[in-house]
């Protein structure tokens, strides 16, 4: 069984309070550029903790046998769903009624799609049967309803199987990923488009769900990855060798390229073939002086620094080495979150500040407490997983 | 040591030992052709021919012996060109990918698979060749100094990217496959006896290199193969992306979309999966490998297809989706045009065949069974062909200027390559499969006592 150790305890609860400092003041100072802050940090938190429901569904669907002996790692981090998805509704539901000066979406502003008014945007009352507010709440609700639904159900079923053994559970856990599959690549793309796209609403992009999920992947793997060596650290999770990191660390080398394969498919089809309806989406980027280092530099650190420092084998079988890089990804997909929100809402004048950052550190310390309190309710190594033998045995 | 869950299926069954493994993968290389070999062979051989006297007849006539027009100005070269890049995909995961995700049912079909990815690129760059119209300059794709002044291939072009990407694709899949055939060919050599077959001894002799299967060659061997795998793992990613963007890259509703390169890598990978099914199924039968491509190769191989039509189906959905959503009226024209236009018949094939057939994979029955799953990879065969013609045609031919629209139909010479492609990727592959060790069983024999069916039993 794992228990909390103090130090965690105060650090993430430090974490909290800062958060919660940081949102009140942003609340009392500028609510307007609050909201913003507010999504990306959601975005970028609920996306580690759906992806951990993902990567457990992948498991089962294929067969997976090396990941058994670190399982409740991603199943902790699913325990950070629900909170998350809560702050995500909330920020919906306040868009669609301005609640505490919430203008995160332009669409939603008043007028826009009624020709008679001064604001009546063509375009943009042509999107009307899709972006609404009550069909934007109701598509939320049900992205999130679904997730929470499937997380909650394999997590039962892997606890059951400790208790009841047999290959009952497991064969319903295949089931019960294969569906959740379907569901995911569905809504997973939806929200990205809801959440994210259409905060600059005249802009589309196909590949846009896609983006979205290889940056939920990359901080998700990375995210395992370091629970996985803080527990280890601690003297927990026993049966987690050398092996094992080495293969957290192939996915997070991985998905940092498959993002940037992504990021780059998308850049570089928009950018040649300079149309101006898509690509004012990169020169409001680009072109801005507060975004215009950070769009390079965050590239910089997902893609190029993964690539040099994870490459060699002996890389990701080096804990420091893990750790070092998994925070800059981390990091630079914080910035790129930042960058997905905030010029479509603040335009020129975004700028990352206390709020941003302790909004951020906040979640942060919420996502450790919650994963690390989930851990300690359940014993740390799964029992009666058919194929636990394989993973205690992983020599690759 | 390394464990194999009880719960994983047999890989191998019936019982072998090694050498019952070497016997049967040895058989059709030492053996005769029997009858059905030589009747595919024959026919495999006849399209063939009229591909060259096709090819020829267009060489000596011009391009204009084809069914183009000036507004349809590409159709079946291209659709032709990126189905059969599209099929060589599905070889190179299996080789690459797989082999970095430990899959130990790839050994019984990764030989084939790359074949297949060698003789379907080998198809492919026949149509650009002689696109050309004058394919002894073919050698001017390349970047190289010559007399004609600022006489250079334009790099801004995804056409010129194609060259780079398919040449590097095609000598690492090339590498790859032939450094795993070293030991098996070896195997035939030390079968082969210096008086009954000398010819044969000679040759086998000369293709295996000097193996002796001393430890140093397996770690070396071992070692390429992942050095390999990792260089051709983004090769997946990159050739058809590069494809994707020769269309992509254009302004075009219909052709520029940013999901295309994603979407065409998961299209190349679905339709190279049947492909290797289709070969595979009547493999399997024609050189009694039923003990190693078992249904639980099939099965895997349809989940994979599952996988890769649905993503591919969630991505014809996005595309039209998006093109109402953009606001955009040519793009929401094009894609109306596409599914009610005169070409409406192509893309309810393409989305029949990609999209509605593998879901019929949920169903246990019909992924574990050999005749559904040969019908239905042929299926997928034609649904990709569609897809590719649907994608080009269709946004092509009606034309921003209404006065230009028109259809395309193809001629009796663009028939002629096509089918001529078909005979001689199916006559390599037939010629293959009597020379070459058809699996890779100096890999298979290293599962044989942890997946093999006598091994699991007794257990």
């Amino acid at each position: 069984m794992f228990t909390i150790d103090k130090k965690a305890k105060n650090l993430s609860m430090a974490l909290m309070a800062i958060g919660l400092v940081a949102l009140i003041f942003g609340f009392v100072s500028n609510p307007h550029d609050t909201w913003p802050a507010l999504l990306f940090n959601t975005y970028f938190y609920l996306g580690i903790s759906v992806f951990a429901v993902f990567f457990v569904a992948m498991q089962y669907v294929s067969e997976a046998g090396w990941s058994i002996v670190l399982k409740r790692v991603p199943e902790a981090i699913m325990g950070a769903l629900p909170v998350f998805s809560f702050i995500m509704l909330f920020i919906i539901v306040a868009a669609t009624s301005h609640f505490g000066g919430n203008h995160i979406y332009h669409w939603l502003q008043e007028g826009i799609m009624d020709p008679a008014s001064d604001h009546y945007d063509k375009i943009l009352a042509g999107k009307e049967p899709y972006l609404n507010a009550t069909f934007f709440i109701a598509r939320t609700s049900i992205y999130l309803i679904i997730w929470n639904y499937f997380a909650e159900k394999l997590r039962k079923l892997s606890i059951l199987e400790d208790k009841q053994g047999g290959t009952g559970s497991h064969f319903k856990s295949v089931s019960t990923s294969a569906w959740f599959m379907v569901f995911f690549a569905v809504t997973s793309a939806m929200a990205s488009w809801d959440w994210i796209m259409s905060i600059d609403a005249h802009w589309f992009s196909t590949i846009f769900g896609w983006y979205v999920f290889a940056e939920w992947a990359a901080i998700g793997f990375t995210t395992i990855l370091l629970f996985t060596l803080y527990l280890q650290r601690q003297g927990y999770l026993k049966d987690v060798n050398e092996s094992h990191i080495h293969d957290l660390g192939k996915w997070v080398f991985a998905f940092s390229l498959v993002w940037t394969y992504i990021w780059f498919s998308q850049f570089m089809l928009i950018w040649y073939s300079n149309i101006p309806e898509e690509v004012t989406y990169y020169t409001a980027r680009l072109e801005v002086e507060n975004y215009k280092f950070l769009f390079w530099f965050s590239m910089l650190i997902n893609f190029i620094l993964p690539i040099i420092l994870l490459m060699s084998r002996d890389a990701k079988r080096n804990n420091g080495r893990l750790i070092f890089v998994s925070i800059f990804i981390l990091i630079g997909h914080w910035l790129n979150s930042y960058l997905l929100v905030t010029p479509g809402t603040l335009n020129t004048h975004g700028h990352i500040g206390f709020t941003e950052v302790g909004i951020g550190l906040g979640f942060a310390g919420l996502l450790i407490y919650l994963t690390l309190y989930t851990l300690a309710k359940e014993p740390l190594e799964a029992k009666n997983h058919p194929m636990l033998d394989e993973s205690k045995h992983l020599h690759t | 040591m390394q464990k194999e869950a009880e719960i994983r299926d047999p890989l191998i069954l019936g019982k072998k030992s090694y050498h019952d493994i070497t016997k049967d993968i040895a058989r059709p290389v030492e053996g005769k052709a029997n009858k059905y070999w030589w009747i595919l062979f024959s026919l495999s051989f006849g399209l063939f021919l009229w591909g060259v006297l096709s090819m020829a007849y267009t060489v000596g006539t011009g391009i204009g012996a084809w069914g183009l027009n000036k507004t349809v100005n590409w159709a079946w070269d291209i659709t032709n060109f990126v189905w059969w890049i599209g099929i060589g995909h599905a070889g190179t995961l299996i080789s690459a990918v797989l082999l970095l995700f430990r899959q130990k049912w790839r050994m019984s079909i990764n030989r084939s698979a790359e074949a297949m990815t060698i003789f379907g690129v080998l198809q492919a760059s026949l149509f650009p060749i002689i696109h050309m119209g004058r394919p002894w300059l073919a050698y001017y794709v390349f970047p190289i100094p010559n007399q004609f002044g600022s006489l250079w291939v334009n790099f801004n072009s995804p056409l010129l990217w194609d060259v780079f990407a398919i040449s590097t694709y095609f000598s690492v899949s090339l590498v790859f496959w032939y450094i795993g055939l070293i030991p098996d060919f070896a195997m035939l050599r030390d079968r082969f006896s210096e008086k009954t077959a000398p010819m044969k001894k000679k040759l086998y002799s000369f293709l295996s290199f000097g193996w002796s299967g001393k430890a140093k060659h397996w770690q070396r061997f071992e070692e390429v193969s992942l050095v390999l795998a990792g260089l051709a793992t983004p090769l997946v990613f990159s050739v058809h992306s590069i494809v994707s963007m020769d269309f992509a890259t254009s302004v075009i509703p219909g052709w520029h979309t940013t999901i295309f390169p994603p979407y065409f890598v998961l299209g190349a990978l679905f339709s190279g999966f049947a492909m290797v099914e289709t070969l595979l199924i009547i493999m399997r039968k024609v050189v009694s490998l039923e003990s190693y491509i078992t249904i639980k190769h099939i099965e895997y191989m349809n989940i994979i297809i599952l996988l890769t039509g649905s993503l591919v189906g969630t991505a014809y959905i996005t595309e039209l989706f998006m093109s109402w959503y953009s606001g955009v009226e040519f793009e929401q024209y094009a894609f109306i045009n596409r599914a009610t236009g005169p070409y409406w018949w192509a893309y309810m094939i393409m989305m029949s065949c990609n999209v509605l057939t593998p879901q019929l994979y949920w169903f246990k029955k019909i992924r574990t069974s050999f005749v559904a799953t040969f019908i239905l990879s042929i299926f997928v065969n034609i649904g990709m062909w569609f897809e590719r013609f649907v994608i080009i045609v269709t946004s092509l031919h009606r034309d921003f200027l209404p006065s230009s629209w028109s259809m395309f139909s193809p001629s009796f010479i663009d028939i002629g390559i096509y089918l001529g492609t078909i005979g001689f990727f199916f006559t390599l592959f037939l010629l293959y499969a009597r020379t070459f060790p058809v699996i890779a069983q100096a890999e298979l024999k290293t599962i044989v006592k942890s997946s093999g069916s006598e091994y699991k039993n007794k257990k």
